[in-house]
């Protein structure tokens, strides 16, 4: 096997002591970056990518994918543990991460969160060091009717499965897409629904809502029920770890589900966030007891992380072999190739096979050692809550507002963390849920865009969308997903007797 | 519904708060079918215009807190939204906190965050020890190194910083 | 790099003239690390440049201070740009513009205007060049042309970036020699359009060489002709048969339009000349590093070097070019 030969050439490279070091190094500033909210995996290593300059290519990408993988397993702490989502793709990750935390199982959550992406990200990596060119091809079917499927098929496979009123499921999905539509229409350059407000030209980030309504709208919520965390019991120590991967490996099956949509995204590419909320989606529909995701299930921790690592781990690949990025990191990655003198592109394998396969190795290493990094430091991570709450809460806030500010350098978006904060605190005691709104700030503009260019490209013609196989069994299985209630409901009125319980 | 739903105590009920509400998210919707229709709602001959899509969405936020609107008028939910002794502690921080991010403009992020920690932990933590001046002077020079030094990230700064040159 | 040498006499020239100006006005330098605007978003064509100069500026000291890159690219670049006009006589300030310069106050109505900051000096012109598949019937410009012409109004399909921007504007002055519409499809970056030109998605492009080129080198796509004045300089070959220089102009395939993008540095509005100068002296090391030489190489880049007066005058046309342009396409807000 070609592939090995020149694996085993990139583990070589890799091994070497300063490149180890820059490995450990990068580990550990990307899950500094991944627990701040705000300075996400783009910003840190567009930040780091200077200081490259006097590194070879090789060592340069090593510390700064290593950046990228600590990041991805950093954004999960803050999600589990105070419910504040440092990265859009660990938004997913609070829906069962931070109820077992509440509930005194953080470490459990942060166990099945890393091993998760270690399992994502060796999915991804193994697939693309044996089917790399394969997989750029697939890639390039990707236009923009394909891709506005993949966003319809995300959206579908997530919605309908809420409780309590229709109608505030309703407004709240439809607020995240007016949020998402606030700004510049990239489709026709023109300012939308900003009115005139210089501080509403940038949009409003999904970070600043975020923050607000589930980290600030959190704390809100804690202060009203008597200014303590809620399972500062955790149980930590390193036996957690092992119980926990003892209940992971009954999971096998959500495990490759997960990883399949992760790399399907990252390659497409689509990116980890639509991926988390479809692999989480999809696992409460198939699981036995939708009801009871939400409430604190592993498997609602398993599925989102499994599919964004591997979806952020497969982004590099259409990266490389193709000059598009598969995420907003792997864009700045890309920036910092050029920077290096190097060409991303199909002959990257050919002309460079050192860096390319120096990557890959780093890849496998670099997750191997993130793994031992972050599962080592979970008695660590769970011991935060212990900390008493009139420390940790002043200091979150503080966090939270250099947060907001870093998204996009505006201190005006402070303002709006804090008015979504309170939004955040009104909305969860009147029950209007916020996951849809979330899903479709973070999707609504993407989806959008993609539709209206295969409207362009269709001259409106809406059969595009069943123009090839492709496209439209995508589309296809996203209506059978969107109406699934209602067929299951005309199931049920046909057949009264054999009701199933899933729906 | 709500996790801890309360029946007895004084303040505002569940039933006005969703009146309130509601009647809000009506207002933000009219608002946002008025931003799209200034950008044009239709279907020009290469697609959908920019307010077309903006443009449902704010009849869809009208449509559905119209709906909630009537459902909360003829509930009998007699819950109470939160009571005085609730709230008094989350005013406690929310109105601070309000003027920090107020204070973050003039003072910048590191002398209003001090001031907010200390704060924080004076009045509602009852810290009176050591940890509070090492906590309050600690953490934004801990965000001064991280941000400015390592990652070269400005931060909102005030007189006193540039006074200091930093 | 015939151009260039003129180019550097003239802006010699004039750092010359500044520097007897600020021999007497006392040199400045900067007391605190100076903030880098990049009006767009990272990973972008201005924010790899933006960073490139910081990793310069960096690795070989050429400034007591650091430097930090901030992204505002909020409503096209609108958001960095006022923040920049809105911090007058703060010298800490500089930001690298791209065509959105000219381009966003028009598009969206933002009041802003070159004027409003304090130019400091050019540092290159980025190409544009015509891409289609490697495989598409046309070989020359001339061809693709009448292709347009014959297929009606929207039948082919031409892929770019953003929306009433440069690669928009090329489109409209193309649409213009060709006497039929073509179907603009805009995207969010350089690299997603020539990846949607290879899987076949549009037409074509009008591509920077940067983010084709490895396209161009594995043979999925072809370059038909740049919109530059002259034909590119750099004449190592890319592919087998050609190098960047081999690519005729648009020009003398018969496709008449010209147009470069502005990568250039201004500092906030009422920056005094000796602050200028410190700038101009600094980008001129800059460009002097042979990372910088190497980046203009990869990028097949104009490296036209530009300041002061000459400059002034190149922005007073340019903008007036951009407004009859964006007139004429019908792009100007309101």
């Amino acid at each position: 096997m070609h592939e090995i030969a020149a694996l085993m050439g990139g583990f070589a490279t890799v091994l070497e002591p300063t490149n180890l070091l820059l490995m450990v190094i990068g580990i550990v500033l990307g899950v500094i970056i991944g627990v701040l909210p705000g300075l996400g995996g783009a910003n840190g290593v567009a930040i780091l990518i200077p200081l490259t300059f006097a590194m070879s290519p090789t060592s340069a990408i090593i510390l700064l994918s290593c950046i990228y993988w600590g990041a991805l397993f950093g954004g999960a702490i803050t999600s589990i543990l105070f419910n504040i989502p440092g990265e859009p793709w660990s938004v997913a990750t609070t829906f069962d991460g931070y109820p077992m935390a509440q509930q005194g199982r953080a470490a459990q959550a942060l166990t099945a969160a890393f091993t998760s992406s270690f399992v994502g990200a060796l999915f991804a990596v193994i697939l693309i060091t044996f089917l790399a060119p394969f997989i750029a091809r697939f890639a390039l079917q990707f236009g923009p009717a394909e891709m506005f499927a993949v966003m319809f098929l995300a959206f579908c496979s997530f919605v309908g499965l809420g409780r309590g009123s229709p109608f505030k499921t309703i407004t709240s999905m439809m607020l995240g897409f007016w949020l998402a539509a606030i700004g510049l229409d990239g489709m026709t350059g023109q300012l939308r629904l900003t009115f005139g407000s210089t501080e509403l030209l940038r949009g409003i980030d999904f970070l600043v809502v975020v923050i607000g309504l589930f980290g600030i709208g959190e704390i809100l919520i804690t202060i009203e029920e008597g200014l303590a965390f809620k399972g500062n019991h955790a149980k930590i120590g390193l036996r957690v770890v092992l119980d926990t991967w003892r209940e992971l490996s009954q999971h096998w099956a959500l495990y490759l589900r997960s990883a399949v949509i992760g790399c399907w995204m990252g390659i497409s590419p689509a990116g980890a966030t639509p991926a988390s909320f479809m692999s989480y989606g999809i696992a409460k529909r198939m699981a036995k007891d939708p009801k009871s995701f939400g409430k604190g299930r592993i498997e609602g921790v398993i599925a989102p992380e499994t599919a964004a690592h591997a979806a952020g781990t497969a982004a590099l690949l259409p990266m490389i072999t193709l000059g598009i990025p598969g995420s907003p990191t792997a864009a700045v990655l890309l920036g910092g190739l050029l920077i290096w003198g190097l060409q991303p592109g199909p002959l990257m394998f050919v002309e460079q096979p050192d860096f390319v396969w120096g990557l890959i190795a780093s890849m496998y290493l670099g997750n191997i050692v993130g793994l031992i990094i972050v599962l080592a430091a979970v008695p660590w991570f769970a011991a935060i809550l212990r900390i008493p709450f009139s420390i940790i809460a002043p200091v979150i806030l503080v966090l939270c507002a250099i947060g907001a500010y870093t998204v996009h350098n505006a201190p005006f978006d402070i303002w709006y963390v804090m008015i979504f904060g309170i939004i955040g605190y009104v909305f969860k005691k009147l029950d209007y849920p916020m996951a849809p709104m979330v899903l479709a700030i973070v999707l609504g503009d993407r989806a959008e865009a993609s539709f209206r260019r295969s409207m362009l490209i269709s001259q409106g013609d809406l059969s595009i969308f069943w123009s090839n196989t492709l496209v439209a069994s995508i589309t296809t299985v996203a209506l059978l997903l969107l109406f699934w209630p209602a067929i299951s409901l005309a199931w049920e009125r046909i057949q009264p007797r054999l009701r199933y319980r899933t729906a | 519904m709500s996790a801890a739903p309360e029946t007895f105590g004084r303040g505002p009920s569940m039933r006005l708060m969703e009146l309130v509400v509601a009647a809000l998210l009506v207002g933000v919707g009219g608002v946002v079918i008025w931003g799209s229709v200034k950008v044009g709602i239709g279907w020009a001959s290469d697609g959908p215009r920019a307010g077309y899509f903006p443009f449902y969405v704010g009849l869809l936020i009208v449509g559905s807190s119209l709906v909630t609107f009537v459902q909360a008028a003829l509930s009998v939910d007699r819950r109470v939204f939160v009571t005085g002794p609730q709230f008094m502690p989350v005013l406690a921080v929310l109105i601070p906190s309000l003027a920090y991010v107020a204070a973050i403009g003039i003072l910048g992020i590191y002398f209003s965050s001090m001031a907010f920690i200390g704060y924080f932990m004076w009045w509602i933590g009852k810290e009176r020890g050591w940890l509070l001046p090492a906590i309050a002077l600690g953490a934004p020079v801990a965000v001064y190194i991280v941000f400015e030094r390592w990652f070269l990230v400005s931060l909102p700064k005030g007189p006193v910083e540039l006074w200091l040159g930093l | 790099m015939r151009p260039t040498w003129h180019c550097l006499a003239a802006a010699t020239a004039a750092a010359i003239g500044f520097g007897t100006v600020s021999a007497f006005a006392q040199a400045w330098e900067p007391t605190r690390p100076v903030q880098f605007i990049v009006p767009a978003g990272t990973g972008g064509g201005a924010d790899t440049m933006a960073r490139a100069i910081q990793g310069i500026i960096a690795k070989n000291n050429l400034m007591k201070q650091s430097v930090q890159v901030v992204n505002k690219s909020g409503g096209a670049g609108a958001e960095g740009f006022l923040d920049v006009k809105t911090s007058p006589g703060d010298p800490h300030k500089i930001i690298i513009t791209l065509s959105n310069l000219f381009t966003t106050p028009l598009g969206t109505g933002v009041p802003f205007n070159w004027k409003d900051l304090t130019p400091v000096a050019m540092l290159a012109l980025d190409e544009f060049v015509l891409w289609v598949p490697s495989d598409a019937p046309f070989k020359t410009a001339g061809e693709y042309l009448a292709a347009v012409k014959t297929g009606g109004n929207n039948k082919f399909k031409m892929g770019g970036t953003g929306s009433k921007q440069e690669d928009q504007i090329i489109t409209v002055a193309v649409e213009k020699a060709a006497g039929a519409k073509l179907t603009y499809v805009p995207f969010g970056g350089g690299g997603e359009v020539a990846t949607q030109l290879v899987g076949k998605h549009i037409d074509s492009t009008v591509n920077n060489p940067i983010e084709a080129v490895a396209h161009w080198r594995s043979g999925a796509l072809k370059p038909l002709c740049v919109f530059d004045g002259a034909r590119l300089p750099v004449t190592e070959k890319m592919t087998a048969t050609m190098s960047w220089n081999d690519i005729p102009t648009c020009k003398e395939s018969g496709l008449d339009v010209q147009y470069l993008m502005l990568r250039g540095i201004f500092t906030t509005p009422g920056a005094t000349a000796a602050q200028v100068a410190f700038y101009v002296e600094l980008l001129r090391k800059v460009r002097e590093a042979p990372e910088w030489q190497q980046l203009m190489k990869d990028g097949a880049f104009n490296p036209k070097f530009m300041t002061g007066a000459d400059f002034t005058a190149w922005l007073t046309t340019e903008d007036a070019r951009h407004r009859d342009l964006m007139r004429e396409a019908g792009f100007l807000a309101n």
